[in-house]
């Protein structure tokens, strides 16, 4: 192992969170490596506009996505179960290379509701305590949803992102989401342009009583200059995001946003294609001395650092701090420790219409181009009545018809021959979805461990899942399926089909990449990894960001919360913990 | 390396040089090594300033010499008459004639206190010791004598004279754009035996498989329509809303226009508004329902809209604007064609750090389409230019793919 010149800072993983996190370190004079597993990633070199829409090479073939042959996780339901390596990515798709998911995510883009962040306390005041599901560890998060405010504001500004106000300093607006925390000022560029699927839902939706709204986008739907100087150009609704690079610098991802910024800095270095396998500790284990990572040619450096960034995805930020022996692994039974503890996945249903009168044009669409119905939502309803406890965001959005995935057929229909393609040809343009993105609640028995007997190539214990839907959350999920199926009927379909998520929950077939927990923030050390500024409550020059510091999932994607978290810890580091590098906040 | 350092440490004293310690000077100098470019040809495998760059004429690949300190294989023995010689006259210190693609033709009106700064700088460089390979010159121009009988047909030196009649700002805009600045290298319309045509001064030309734009004041194809500010805009960020800096001008503005001082910028920009327009006349433009027009709009409808729009219009200083585009009604289309077949990235610099990509459309191409889609742009929104042909295309295609 070679040892390297000591940095400042390293930066583990050079997505949406380390490349902010990078700036704003290298912005207040620190001298930043970041160290990034996958290859480097370049809009104009990597998804040019005449690349990027290649269905079979990204949406098929998983172009951008880790390998499993490098690193991947073990699965099973239950504790009692052995686990098994996942070898092609089905339910989630975790990124690889710089700029992470940040690449190939849709662009919905959410401020989570202010009672995420207290959501046990809040439920227990507002249900009482014997009303939470059994066998949750639902914690609060440590931060409030005020305290977050501006963070999720720079967040937003440095996207563009193209959305509707609902909730102006407590005012709220008509025709953006009511049920949204208030906020201090509008998004920085409008909504996106609806299609006629969208609009359709509004109507229905809107004679149903509930309020729709645009989908808060992170495709633009005008140009836009960040606050850092870089450019983005409107959206041209080819519908090629989930799983593809944006070729027109349209959709914000670290490429468009920072990365023009941060290479240009000459107090920042990547260095690529390197796996970090540890964050080394001091003897007694109560600093971080920097990391070890290992090339493709297989050598292995050690690089020195001052402070240390956990900024890889979700599951690898778990499995690095195992790996690495920081903190406790948790343990479900005793229901001790903390790595790994409080994994939760979502849950994504929804129905499909089939419209006799209709025509949808599937072709043009953005992966966040659609109406959101909010109102079944988390805590936005009196839960007493429905028997659960969270809740789903409801959504019409058409990403794009793509050939090889989109074909559907009516309940019934053959799955090839003739009659299918008839069915294909006569329903084309005639079908509506409509999803639902549902929270989970953390329980006791779904959480992240070491694999006992499986290694990657490098001879590391793989990270395992032990994860299966619990009954609050099937019962959740029925009843947003049977919202979709209302509003579906009030658009006027003819036949409409629920597709209700039934447990064992299966890493298969796709649902959603938004994982959380494992690495959660919260106000107690013996139930959180991180306390309220994202710092190691064991380490604590050892910072963290992700999805992984959530307590509980919700029912909104991630990266909302993911981008504003990343501020509001980069923030404590450059005002507090530079000046005076310990604990932020002490042992309670 | 050491044999080198002890050579220029025991001979140094032999040759009358610039005192070692004029900050002022050297700074002056390293400013204005900015100003000519150049790093553009001077810096190579060996590092900063130490040569080997291949230069392809239309004759030859000619490689730049070295120009750090070094004894034996840089500068290390020119004095600063030798250095002047050089830059004023294109004689080596040696005497060997100097083949044009070094730029003293411009450089020649560089005054003698300007050449012995460059030097007092070039001289604080470290000393890599580093023979550039030998060019790559038929007989006979490969022989050095063959570049004085150039020289001597077709070169006069002589310094800038100012004209008094204008401005100071005009004057040194005149003297950067005419001396230093060599502008004139590129958007100098040459002969074939690479000679300025006469009495075509900045009036755009082609030249290494890229169509150098006019810059005189004519407004279809100069700077006409573009404002001074626009014009420091250019080239100090390289984007401006309707335009932006690429290829050979995207090294111009990342390694020099960029790091100008203000005032010398703006003083070009004053130089190049002040120069009568001059081009050739507006041709009429192709017919919109012409088949040519027709099947190049086509392919603009599905390759091009969704980036620069369906009306030309692009995005601000991040798609260029195709309508009433200079660049895309220049005489020649060597730029548009290359552009489509071969794709480019834009200029990034720290006052437009996206920098955005034209896509390599060659692999789904062919050159009857290539060409067709180039004159759907020359001549759709208003602009007129002569159509491109497929032969046209082919030969781009086959200039981009020269290594």
């Amino acid at each position: 192992m070679r040892k390297l010149p000591r940095k400042d800072a390293v930066v583990i993983g050079l997505g949406w969170t380390g490349s902010i996190m990078a700036y704003e370190l290298c912005k207040a004079g620190l001298d930043v490596v970041a160290i990034e597993r996958g290859p480097w990633r370049d809009t104009a070199t990597d998804f040019p506009p005449n690349i990027a829409p290649d269905e079979l090479r990204y949406g098929i073939r998983h172009d951008l996505f880790v390998r499993p042959a490098q690193e991947t996780i073990t699965f099973r339901n239950k504790p009692s179960e052995t686990a098994r390596p996942i070898r092609r990515w089905g339910s989630f798709l975790p990124g690889n290379g710089v700029g992470g998911a940040g690449v190939h995510w849709n662009g919905q883009t959410w401020r989570w509701h202010p009672w995420a962040f207290t959501a046990r306390s809040s439920s227990e005041q507002r249900y009482g305590a014997d009303f939470l599901p059994e066998g949750t560890t639902l914690a609060d998060w440590g931060v409030t949803y005020e305290e977050l405010e501006p963070s999720f504001d720079r967040f937003e500004y440095l996207c563009g992102i193209s959305g509707k106000a609902g909730n102006l300093q407590g005012r709220i607006q008509p025709g953006g989401n009511p049920f949204e925390g208030p906020r201090r000022r509008d998004y920085p560029t409008p909504p996106m342009q609806q299609t006629h699927g969208p609009s359709l839902f509004a109507k229905a939706a809107t004679e149903l009583g509930w309020h729709p709204f645009p989908q808060p986008s992170a495709n633009l739907s005008q140009a836009y200059t960040n606050p850092y100087g870089c450019r983005l150009a409107p959206c041209t609704y080819c519908g090629f995001c989930e799983r593809f690079g944006c070729g027109n610098f349209s959709k914000a991802s670290p490429q468009t946003c920072v990365l023009p910024v941060l290479v240009r800095h000459p107090g920042f270095e990547a260095r690529t294609d390197c796996t970090v396998t540890r964050i080394n500790l001091t003897r007694d284990g109560k600093r971080a001395t920097g990391v070890t990572y290992t090339d493709l040619s297989g050598e292995e450096w050690e690089q020195p650092a001052d402070l240390v960034l956990l900024c890889a995805y979700q599951f690898f930020n778990v499995r690095l701090l195992l790996l690495s022996g920081i903190g406790t692994p948790y343990d479900p039974a005793t229901g001790e420790g903390t790595v790994g503890r409080n994994y939760c996945y979502q849950m994504s249903a929804g129905a499909q219409g089939f419209f006799d009168d209709q025509r949808f044009n599937g072709f043009a669409g953005a992966g966040s181009v659609g109406m959101i119905v909010d109102d079944f939502n988390d805590d936005n309803y009196d839960h007493g009545p429905v028997g659960f406890l969270g809740g789903q965001s409801m959504s019409s959005i058409i990403t794009n018809a793509r050939p090889i995935t989109s074909h559907p057929t009516p309940p019934c229909t053959p799955r090839w021959g003739g009659p299918w393609k008839r069915a294909m040809h006569d329903w084309s343009g005639r079908v509506m979805n409509l999803g639902i993105q549902g929270g989970i609640l953390p329980y006791r028995d779904c959480y992240l461990d070491l694999d006992p007997t499986y290694k990657d190539r490098l001879g590391n214990p793989l990270l395992r899942m032990t994860f299966d839907f619990h009954a609050n959350e099937l019962k959740q999920g029925r009843f947003g399926v049977d919202k979709c199926v209302e509003a579906l009927r009030a658009m006027g379909a003819k036949t409409v089909v629920p597709n209700y998520r039934e447990g064992p929950y299966s890493v298969v077939p796709y649902q959603t990449t938004h994982n959380t927990g494992g690495t959660t923030m919260g106000a107690d050390p013996r139930t959180s990894v991180a306390n309220k500024y994202c710092q190691s409550w064991d380490v604590p020059n050892l910072f963290l960001s992700g999805a992984g510091l959530f307590p509980l999932n919700a029912g909104f994607n991630p990266t909302g919360p993911v981008g504003a978290l990343a501020y509001w810890a980069v923030d404590a580091i450059t005002e507090r913990y530079l000046a005076n590098p310990g604990p932020l906040v002490g042992r309670p | 390396m050491r044999a080198a350092l002890l050579g220029l440490l025991l001979l140094a004293p032999l040759v009358a040089r610039a005192d070692t310690q004029d900050v002022t000077l050297i700074e002056r100098g390293s400013y204005l090594a900015t100003v000519g470019d150049c790093v553009a040809c001077h810096n190579g495998p060996a590092g900063t300033m130490a040569g080997g760059r291949g230069i392809a004429t239309p004759f030859g690949v000619i490689y730049t010499p070295n120009l750090t300190p070094d004894w034996d294989t840089g500068i290390g023995q020119y004095t600063p008459e030798s250095f002047h010689r050089a830059m004023h006259d294109g004689i080596s210190r040696t005497g060997a004639h100097l083949y044009p693609a070094f730029p003293f033709p411009w450089y020649t009106r560089v005054s003698r206190a300007d050449t012995d700064a460059i030097l007092a700088w070039l001289r604080t460089l470290p000393p890599v010791r580093y023979q550039p390979p030998r060019n790559e010159l038929p007989f006979p121009l490969n022989l050095r004598v063959s570049a004085r009988a150039w020289n001597d047909l077709f070169f006069s030196a002589g310094y800038f004279e100012p004209d008094p009649t204008k401005s100071a700002a005009w004057n040194r805009g005149a003297y950067l754009v005419e001396g230093l600045g060599h502008c004139g290298a590129c958007h100098t319309p040459k002969n074939f035996l690479g000679v300025d045509q006469g009495g075509r001064q900045l009036q755009g030309g082609s030249l290494q498989g890229w169509w150098a734009p006019n810059l005189t004041g004519d407004a279809r194809q100069g700077l006409g329509d573009w404002s001074a500010d626009e014009i420091v805009q250019y080239l100090r960020a390289g984007h401006t809303p309707r335009s932006a800096a690429s290829g050979p001008m995207g090294e111009a503005v990342a390694f020099s226009t960029n790091q100008w001082a203000e005032a010398d910028l703006r003083a070009v920009a004053t130089y190049l508004k002040d120069l009568p327009g001059a081009a050739a006349t507006r041709p009429q433009p192709l017919a919109a329902d012409s088949p040519q027009m027709r099947a190049g709009e086509a392919i603009y409808l599905d390759r091009c809209m969704a980036c620069h729009r369906r009306d030309g219009q692009g995005v601000a200083n991040l798609i260029p604007r195709l309508a009433g585009s200079q660049v895309v009604q220049q005489e020649g289309p060597d730029t548009l064609l290359r552009l489509v077949i071969s794709g480019v990235r834009s200029v990034a610099t720290d006052q437009e750090p996206t920098a955005p990509a034209m896509p390599s459309f060659g692999w789904q191409l062919n050159d009857q389409q290539v060409a067709d889609v180039v004159s759907y742009i020359r001549n759709a929104w208003g602009n007129a230019a002569p159509a491109a042909t497929s032969g046209q295309a082919g030969s781009a295609r086959t200039v981009v793919a020269r290594p």
